[in-house]
């Protein structure tokens, strides 16, 4: 009857991105123990906890059956000061057991809440430690269903479905005990109705689980339809296609109750399966226990605790096949957890490692020989060679997936060339601090990152403890000062979303005041392009002006300012530095920079 | 939720028939612990063997026939939602299809989305499980107390005396976990929300050392959220404890108040034991009720969100308005228009094209471009003024008729996975040899090097596309169903100038009795156009011909000057 989650979210928690080595089931729960370790007390106590609480709640059949027997039928005959001693003890062991139980829960829940929010925390601190590879190979949305849908199945398990295994493996293991000191002979039926169930649980299982993943990928399917249909409302509005896309989510939706209904209709034969093998041991019981006891051989009250035994004994049993489906999920939760935390990070600073202080910091980067792929069959860089003085701009163009955004990857140490070598300063930067090193650094990527807050907080990121004043002033020089105190709320304006509240422009120039702020020697600077309208981006570049001066720039650049005015232009082509120089020796060439010039020029003109 | 019921209301019979057959068979598990009774406390005594088999044989009799009367019932139920289900799907995107675009607005995309998916989802659970537990809990909890009273009615009131205090206490504890619940629910979204944002920034957080302040971010919310969850989960694991503690109590009770009657001689002991049968019956259906709270809170709350948007009103009606005569074929006459009904979004817009001109719009972000482009699709309607086609107002021309005379390329317009012929007919059926005039006049020659050529599948969102690949894939798809008027909003901004100017060519010539709408970025895209509005803040500030502008227009030359020495 538990609910099977996240089958009707949209599709991909399978977690195919994290595809690793298989890690044995023992690993799995050994890593899994060392978080538990964290409480161990907790977990001991727990464990006698629900030993005591299961054995007083198996004591109470027991007791009730003594004071049953006390019952003699007959005026008179009733031996009440057994049915009352007994009675006052059935009530006692109850009562302790509900007790205990309810304190054992309040463990486990302590003991998940205490575990998850550690495996949480150290999920997301190790995201953060990994390198920018990881990011670029994999889609955030499976890091995140880690994060939550996961670590949520684990935690599950351990605040309830743990309990309900102990329960279970007790009061199996103490009815089957209880039982037979009563009446092994009364024991028989569950001859019949054990290894029934068991057949039967291991058929189902066998049956169950295709139509489920069936189920699922068809839940999957159409769901992520509809999902990408809706994306698409408009466009389908502005056809008028709406019945076409209706009929092909019809069939897919068909699909999809199909699938669902194959999977309920062998599901719901559980339910009244547990009920009927309960009550043919209820019914077997009762006719060999009233022949035993007519013969003289077992008690009344003995029947009367056997019945309640076997009760007990027989829901657990076809419990397990729920349970075992439990933890295989959660093994299979846990394992992915623990694959994205085997990824590896960013390796260490080397131990020699020295701190580059930005004060310090002329700008010059030199880089030599350098050899790049993202993987290595497939070079993105050859050979490039590279020399920035101090203050110097280095404009990069080519067409796209030319390398471009690769060469800043480098300069950061996101990536580190298969060959060569880059130096600031003259220090291989290998042997700097990665911190000090990107610090060294602003950067204004395409894609503007800003986070909910507000908009002084996204200013003052780079920079803690500065000044309002000194935020004012780099948002006055990035021309957004006026925009930001237009806003109702000034500079404590809260952006939402990643700023999916102001323009992208606007998004743009923020980000370039950030940049300003951080006040870094050297600067990476990605242009943007489209989607922007021509004032704003006169402001962009009257900004990004501003920013450049006086420090080492490179540019992934398109538009005809900056490159003009750059100490040295790289074509980049098909992963090779096509052409190096300033623009006039460039023009002078009359090669393909030259050519790119002249048709984009012409084109303006001519349009 | 009514709305949702009446989903039900055609399968009637098969309910009523399903619960008649769900009732038999609760009813004969309910006889077992009777007929137990029977044996020990009348035949028994009587040492009646042959009679004690026969009842055993009855009670095992009784146990199968409880088996196939409630697979049959849960087989009928799960029939009966899979209909019920696929119906409320098949309206609720039929009806989400037909949204206006305000009403998309006010719902949001992503909302609609998860409407479709898990709250359908939930909507289902609920009325799949509500048919097989809402009636065994009811029954076994009423006919487990019915027949204890008939066994024993003083021993009875032992039993039935704790229930009020125990559905009490149940209901009590079911609406505060379903209030925790949805608070834990918040708090999971807002740390998710935070832990996507972090991974978006990973190249700004590594790059400014801030992964400590991230993950002190993040601390607070997975703080929040393991406490609440904590808090959640102590109130939710008391109901078990809680529920066992009384119903065993009353266990002890009935002992107690049983030996009394045994001893009065009112009682047998074997009806004791029957009790303590039904004890458990009882427990098992209260439990049941329990959950059957919880999910009914989850259900019914979808099921409002699903109802929300069947039941939304249909505001784009087609009203009939004479036509007038008008030799123009697009006319926009003094339209104003505004979102929210607060700040005016566009304001007072005239102009008129005949069949084959070419209308360019630009201005900067914001200024109202887009917003004109879904006017004049009927996305919305004008607050004032009129939009005519053919001097047929727009709010007269049914909409399978409208949609057909165009072809329409958005911003950031919708790729979906499947084919490129899929993509481009766009479910239209078109001659295959249109598509492929289409894919050339929209310079998307590139197809035939992709694997497969037409027939090769694309992505979701075309993500295995360039951004110039999908645009033209865009334009194969606008200019292939032979539209009256085409709408490209700034559809060419990635295409390198080869190509824009190829593409210009084509739509000159081979769309040349074809009425344009061009929104454009880029001066080039429109400079050729037969009017050309400049749009700022939802006004017109500029209308006319390049040259005309280039003279009178002084933000237009600001753009045009600024465009001339771009480098792209």
């Amino acid at each position: 009857m538990r609910e099977s989650k996240g089958l009707g979210g949209p599709a991909g928690n399978d977690g195919k991105s994290f595809e690793r080595p298989k890690q044995s089931a023992g690993v799995i729960l050994k890593r899994l123990w060392t978080y538990l370790a964290g409480c161990r007390r907790l977990v001991a106590l727990a464990i006698v906890i629900s030993i005591a609480s299961n054995l007083l709640a198996l004591v109470g059949p027991k007791l009730s059956g003594y004071a049953v027997d006390a019952l003699r039928p007959g005026q008179g005959q009733v031996d009440f000061e057994a049915v009352f001693f007994y009675a006052k003890w059935m009530l006692v062991a109850y009562l302790v057991s509900a007790a205990l139980s309810y304190l054992l829960a309040t463990l486990m829940v302590r003991i998940a809440r205490d575990v998850v929010y550690r495996l949480r925390r150290d999920v997301f601190e190790h995201l953060m430690k990994l390198p920018v590879r990881f990011y670029d190979s994999h889609a955030i949305g499976d890091a995140l269903s880690v994060l939550s849908y996961d670590i949520d199945t684990i935690s599950t398990m351990l605040s309830t479905d743990l309990i309900q295994m102990m329960t279970n493996l007790l009061t199996v293991a103490g009815s089957f005990i209880m039982m037979l000191t009563i009446s092994p002979l009364l024991f028989l039926p569950f001859l019949v109705t054990i290894p029934a169930s068991i057949l039967f649980t291991r058929y189902r299982a066998r049956k169950v689980r295709p139509l489920y993943r069936d189920r699922s990928a068809a839940l999957g399917a159409l769901n992520g339809y509809a999902e990408e249909m809706t994306g698409g409302l408009e466009t389908i509005r502005a056809y008028g296609r709406g019945n076409v896309f209706l009929h092909r989510f019809d069939a897919k939706n068909a699909q999809a109750c199909e699938a669902n209904y194959r999977a309920d209709c062998f599901a719901s034969m559980t339910g009244p399966s547990v009920g009927f093998i309960n009550n043919l041991s209820l019914a077997l019981v009762s006719t060999l226990g009233a022949v035993l006891y007519m013969a003289g051989w077992i008690s009344l009250g003995s029947v009367s605790s056997f019945v309640l035994y076997s009760r007990k004994f027989s829901g657990p049993i076809n419990e397990f096949a729920n349970l075992f489906s439990e933890l295989q999920s959660t093994l299979a939760a846990a394992e992915r957890v623990f694959t994205l935390l085997d990824e590896p990070e960013e390796a260490p600073d080397a131990p020699d490692a020295q701190v580059l202080a930005p004060a310090s910091v002329r700008g010059e980067v030199v880089l030599t020989g350098i050899d790049f792929g993202y993987s290595p069959d497939a070079p993105v860089l050859q050979g490039l060679n590279l020399r920035a003085k101090p203050g110097q701009t280095i404009a990069i163009v080519g067409p796209t997936g030319a390398g471009k955004t690769t060469i800043i990857n480098l300069l950061m140490r996101f990536y580190d060339p298969l060959r060569g070598s880059i130096t600031v300063d003259g220090h291989d930067i290998r042997h700097l601090t990665r911190a000090s090193l990107r610090l060294a650094y602003s950067m204004v990527l395409q894609d503007t990152w800003l986070f909910t807050g507000t908009i002084y907080e996204n200013l003052a990121y780079g920079k803690p403890g500065v000044t309002r004043q000194e935020v004012m002033n780099a948002a006055r020089a990035a021309h957004i000062h006026r925009f930001i105190l237009s806003l109702p709320q000034g500079y404590d304006t809260v952006l939402q979303d990643g700023g999916a509240n102001i323009s992208k422009g606007q998004r743009q120039l923020l980000t370039i005041a950030r940049a300003m702020l951080l006040d870094a020697p050297m600067l990476i600077l990605d242009e943007a392009t489209s989607n922007v309208d021509t004032g704003t981006e006169q402001q962009i570049q009257k900004a990004m002006l501003t920013l450049m001066q006086g420090r080492t720039c490179f540019v992934i650049a398109h538009r005809l300012s900056t490159i003009q005015n750059a100490d040295q232009i790289l074509l980049l082509q098909n992963g090779r530095v096509a052409e190096q120089g300033t623009h006039q020796e460039l023009l002078a060439k009359g090669g393909a920079y030259c050519a790119l010039y002249r048709a984009q020029f012409e084109d303006s003109n001519a349009g | 939720m009514k709305h949702i019921v009446s989903y039900l209301a055609p399968y009637r019979a098969s309910i009523a028939l399903e619960m008649v057959i769900k009732i038999l068979g609760t009813l004969a598990e309910l006889l077992l612990p009777w007929m137990l009774q029977v044996i020990l406390d009348d035949l028994v005594p009587e040492k009646r063997l042959n009679a004690i088999l026969l009842w055993g044989g009855g009670m095992v009799v009784c146990a199968a026939a409880g088996l196939v009367f409630n697979i049959i019932a849960n087989r009928m139920s799960t029939g009966i939602s899979r209909q019920v289900t696929r119906q409320i799907r098949f309206d609720l995107f039929r009806r989400v299809l037909r949204l206006s675009g305000a009403q998309v607005d006010e719902f949001t995309t992503p909302s609609l989305i998860s409407r479709l998916t898990s709250d359908t989802y939930h909507v289902h659970e609920m009325i799949d499980r509500m048919q097989r537990m809402a009636v065994r809990a009811p029954i076994m909890l009423l006919g487990g107390v019915a027949m204890t009273l008939f066994l024993d009615p003083v021993l009875a009131c032992v039993l039935v005396l704790p229930l009020p205090l125990m559905v009490a206490g149940v209901w009590a504890l079911s609406r505060q976990g379903i209030r925790l619940y949805t608070a834990t629910q918040t708090a999971v979204d807002g740390m998710v929300r935070r832990a996507q944002e972090s991974m978006a920034g990973i190249r700004v957080i590594q790059a400014l050392s801030k992964i400590d302040y991230e993950t002190g971010r993040f601390d607070q919310a997975n703080r929040e959220t393991a406490q609440r969850e904590y808090r959640a989960g102590l109130l939710m694991n008391a109901t078990n404890p809680l529920i066992n503690a009384i119903l065993n109590a009353g266990l002890t009770g009935v002992v107690v108040v049983g030996a009394l009657r045994v001893n009065a001689g009112a009682s047998q002991p074997g009806a004791i034991i029957a009790f303590l049968s039904y004890f458990t019956m009882i427990l098992n259906a209260l439990m049941m009720v329990s959950r059957i709270f919880v999910m009914l809170s989850k259900g019914i709350a979808s099921g409002r969100r699903v109802a929300e948007v069947l039941q939304a009103p249909d505001d784009m009606l087609v009203s009939p308005i004479p036509a007038s005569p008008d030799h123009a074929h697009i006319a926009f006459e003094g339209v104003s228009f505004s979102y929210g009904k607060a700040e005016k979004d566009l304001y007072n817009i005239s102009f008129s094209l005949q069949a084959g001109q070419t209308l360019g719009i630009i201005g900067p972000t914001g200024c109202g471009k887009s917003t004109l482009l879904r006017l004049l699709l009927r996305a919305y309607d004008p607050d004032a003024g009129r939009i005519l086609i053919h001097g047929r107002n727009l709010l007269s021309i049914p909409s399978q008729e409208l949609h057909k005379m165009f072809g329409v390329v958005f911003q950031n317009d919708f790729l979906f996975d499947g084919t490129l012929t899929d993509n481009i007919d766009f479910g239209r059926d078109l001659e295959r040899d249109a598509l492929c005039r289409a894919a050339q006049n929209a310079q998307a020659e590139f197809i035939s090097t992709r694997p497969g050529g037409l027939d090769g599948r694309i992505a979701a969102r075309g993500a295995d596309l360039s951004g110039g690949q999908k645009q033209r894939v865009l334009l194969a798809r606008a200019m292939a169903g032979s539209p009256e008027i085409l709408i490209l909003d700034d559809s060419s901004s990635a295409l390198d100038y080869k190509t824009d100017a190829a593409l210009r060519r084509a739509l000159a010539h081979e769309f040349s009795g074809v009425t344009k709408v061009i929104v454009a970025q880029r001066v080039s895209a429109i400079r050729h156009a037969d009017c050309i509005l400049v749009l700022d803040e939802g006004s017109v500030i500029g209308q006319g011909r390049h040259e005309e502008l280039m003279q009178s227009c002084p933000a237009y030359r600001a753009i045009a000057e600024a465009q001339m020495g771009e480098v792209d």
